[in-house]
């Protein structure tokens, strides 16, 4: 369950060209998380950067009880974060949403991030039982890479896509999941970024007849479900489609569920 | 030391302190009910109803602006019927004010919802004025004098509980409006509601909001909203409730002052889910340090520059 924390700052130091990695001590997040959740941060106090900020959950040391948070440096809040210093308290809510199945039937698995989406996915490769675990990821150019040693070490294969090709295969990470995807025979698709990218993982995934789970990104009121701001259109089980909330019936859905406008 | 009472009494609603959440940012208290007490909150306004459930607008919804935000979230709501069988049952289980907030297209609507709301068990009705009607051009209900003096007069045939209604701030004259409302027959008056903006990337060009316009809401708001309420509780006679921007006690400590019987708590409740019991502590420590035993005192206790 989701609690109101103030937790110490271990250490913020920078992992990649604007983007940081923040290790926070928290027995409750280290201990309750699942991959694909997130935590809500305010990053200061006061009115500036008012609202908070969601950051999804990338590992967590339950034996040390903490965890670590990357974040990309993108307006206020993000470079407020990026000042932190250890020592200094972090107020956060979390764990947020709800996260992937990791159904032990799923043998044979996909994960599919893209930019900052890659995150989750690590948490993910760490407590998934597949036996079988391709990772697929993409960034923008080779500045952004970042996380390489510990995908490589958590999957059997690893594959990276920049779309200027300065690293790894020259275009879009979904590019290298159709490649693979007949002869590979996923039972599972996982899938984090952009939503161009979620969309087009998503029809492959459709068209293949294998499930997929994408998490999705949208702005956040309140990120505990009382605002309604933060909507994403679905299918019910009736056909019809509804707007429900990204922070607390995601941040991930069954692909087929999620009506990509 | 004489005991400080944190009760009021707002046009016939018994609440145990002045602090309520406003409409849209507390849902029907089940997600705040994770981190805070509810018995601890005075009122609960919940999500704005409307006859039918409401899809709401296309996302994105929200927008940070300096001190603020802009939402337009479009009354997605699962209707008042729904509230009615589900969400009632659940916020009974404590010792805290229903009010239900509603809204609607036509006055014919307004008027089903006020009728069917005076038979459940709820404590208070409050009227959200700010949404275009239909009927006339789509002009808000609550901009003009006339449109607020139907809607309240119309309304106040068909609700048998006390009647709530919330202003909009879009107004020339926010004291005309509420004289308008006092003498169509409102119990109390509640306000502000948000104000419209908007917020341009200008990167793309394009307004963040799906919607291209919003409601402000938040600190940003707080000395327009105090202004209003400062307006409002001179002219006329009825309780005012006061909102907008409130984080801590000593903003709505200045609300009392300015002239409010209560205050409701909004955009903070989404930062801080324990903002409203935080509010509440607030107001009660002022009460202590300047020897106030009821918050009635301290409402229009306002000493004006002369
Ligand atoms: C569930 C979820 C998980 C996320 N996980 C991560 C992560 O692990 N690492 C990471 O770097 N980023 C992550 N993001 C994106 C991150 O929340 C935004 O980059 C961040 O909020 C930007 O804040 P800012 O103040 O720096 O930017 P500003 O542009 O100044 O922010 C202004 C407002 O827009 C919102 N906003 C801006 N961009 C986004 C966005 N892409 N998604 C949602 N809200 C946005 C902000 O929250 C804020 O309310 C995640 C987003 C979501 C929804
Ligand atoms: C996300 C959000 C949703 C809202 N929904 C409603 C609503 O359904 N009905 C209503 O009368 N007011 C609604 N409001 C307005 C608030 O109740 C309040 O009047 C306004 O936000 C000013 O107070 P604040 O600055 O404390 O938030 C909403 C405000 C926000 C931020
Ligand atoms: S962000 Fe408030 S309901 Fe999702």
């Amino acid at each position: 369950m989701s609690k109101l924390l103030r937790e110490v700052i271990i250490g913020v130091e920078k992992a990649a060209k604007g983007i940081y990695r923040m290790t926070v001590a928290s027995a409750h997040i280290s201990s309750n998380a699942v991959p694909g959740q997130f935590v809500n941060i305010k990053c200061c106090d006061g009115t500036q950067a008012l609202l908070r900020r969601p950051v999804s959950i990338c590992s967590v040391d339950r034996a040390e009880g903490k965890f670590d948070l990357y974040f990309q440096v993108k307006g206020t809040g993000t470079e407020m974060l990026a000042r932190k210093k250890s020592g200094e308290f972090l107020d956060i809510i979390g764990p947020l949403g709800n996260g992937f199945d990791l159904d032990i039937a799923h043998r044979r698995i996909a994960v599919v991030g893209g930019g900052i989406g890659i995150f989750p996915l690590l948490f993910l490769l760490n407590e998934s039982k597949a036996v079988v675990k391709r990772s697929y990821l993409g960034f923008r150019s080779s500045e952004q890479i970042l996380l390489l040693e510990e995908f490589r070490q958590r999957s059997t294969s690893l594959e990276t896509a920049t779309e200027d090709g300065s690293f790894g295969t020259k275009g879009f990470v979904t590019d290298l999941l159709e490649r693979d995807i007949l002869s590979e025979e996923f039972d599972m698709i996982y899938a984090c970024g952009p939503y161009p990218m979620l969309r087009k993982v998503s029809e492959i995934a459709e068209k293949h007849g294998i499930r997929c789970q994408v998490s999705m990104e949208q702005r956040m009121g309140c990120g505990f479900g009382a605002c309604l701001t933060c909507a994403c259109k679905t299918y019910a089980d009736d056909g019809t489609s509804h707007y429900v909330r990204v922070c607390s019936d995601g941040p991930v859905f069954n692909s087929k569920e999620v009506v990509f406008e | 030391m004489r005991e400080t009472d944190l009760s009021v009494d707002i046009c016939g609603v018994k609440l145990k302190n002045p602090v309520i959440a406003a409409s849209g940012t507390f849902g029907f208290g089940r997600e705040h009910a994770c981190y805070v007490d509810l018995n601890k909150i005075g009122g609960i306004s919940v999500k704005g109803l409307t006859l039918r459930p409401r899809e709401g607008n296309k996302p994105p919804r929200v927008a940070e602006t300096p001190a603020g935000m802009l939402n337009s979230v479009g009354l997605q709501n699962p209707g008042v019927r729904h509230f009615i069988e589900n969400e009632i049952p659940f916020l009974r289980q404590y010792s805290t004010a229903i009010i239900a907030n509603i809204a609607g297209n036509t006055i014919e609507e307004y008027c089903e919802m006020a009728e069917i709301l005076s038979d459940a068990d709820i404590d208070a009705i409050e009227l959200n004025v700010s949404c275009p009607n239909v009927k006339a051009g789509c002009v808000a209900f609550g901009n003009t004098t006339e449109g607020i003096s139907e809607i309240t007069s119309q309304v106040r045939k068909y609700c048998r509980k006390p009647l709530i209604v919330k202003l909009t701030p879009n107004v020339t004259s926010i004291s005309d409006i509420a004289a308008a409302a006092e003498a169509a027959g409102a119990d109390a008056i509640s306000l502000i509601n948000t104000l419209l903006g908007m917020a341009i990337d200008i990167e793309t060009r394009r307004p963040i909001l799906a919607n291209n316009t919003g409601g402000l809401s938040g600190p940003a708001v707080k000395p327009v909203a105090v202004r209003m309420v400062y307006e409002v509780s001179r002219t006329v006679k009825i309780p005012v409730i006061g909102m907008g921007g409130i984080f801590t006690g000593s903003d709505a400590v200045e609300f009392l002052i300015a002239g409010a019987s209560a205050v409701m708590v909004g955009t903070a409740n989404l930062v801080y889910p324990d903002a409203c019991i935080k509010v509440c502590e607030g107001i009660e420590q002022y009460m202590k340090r300047h020897g106030f035993s009821r918050v009635a005192d301290i409402t229009g206790s306002l000493i004006l520059n002369t």
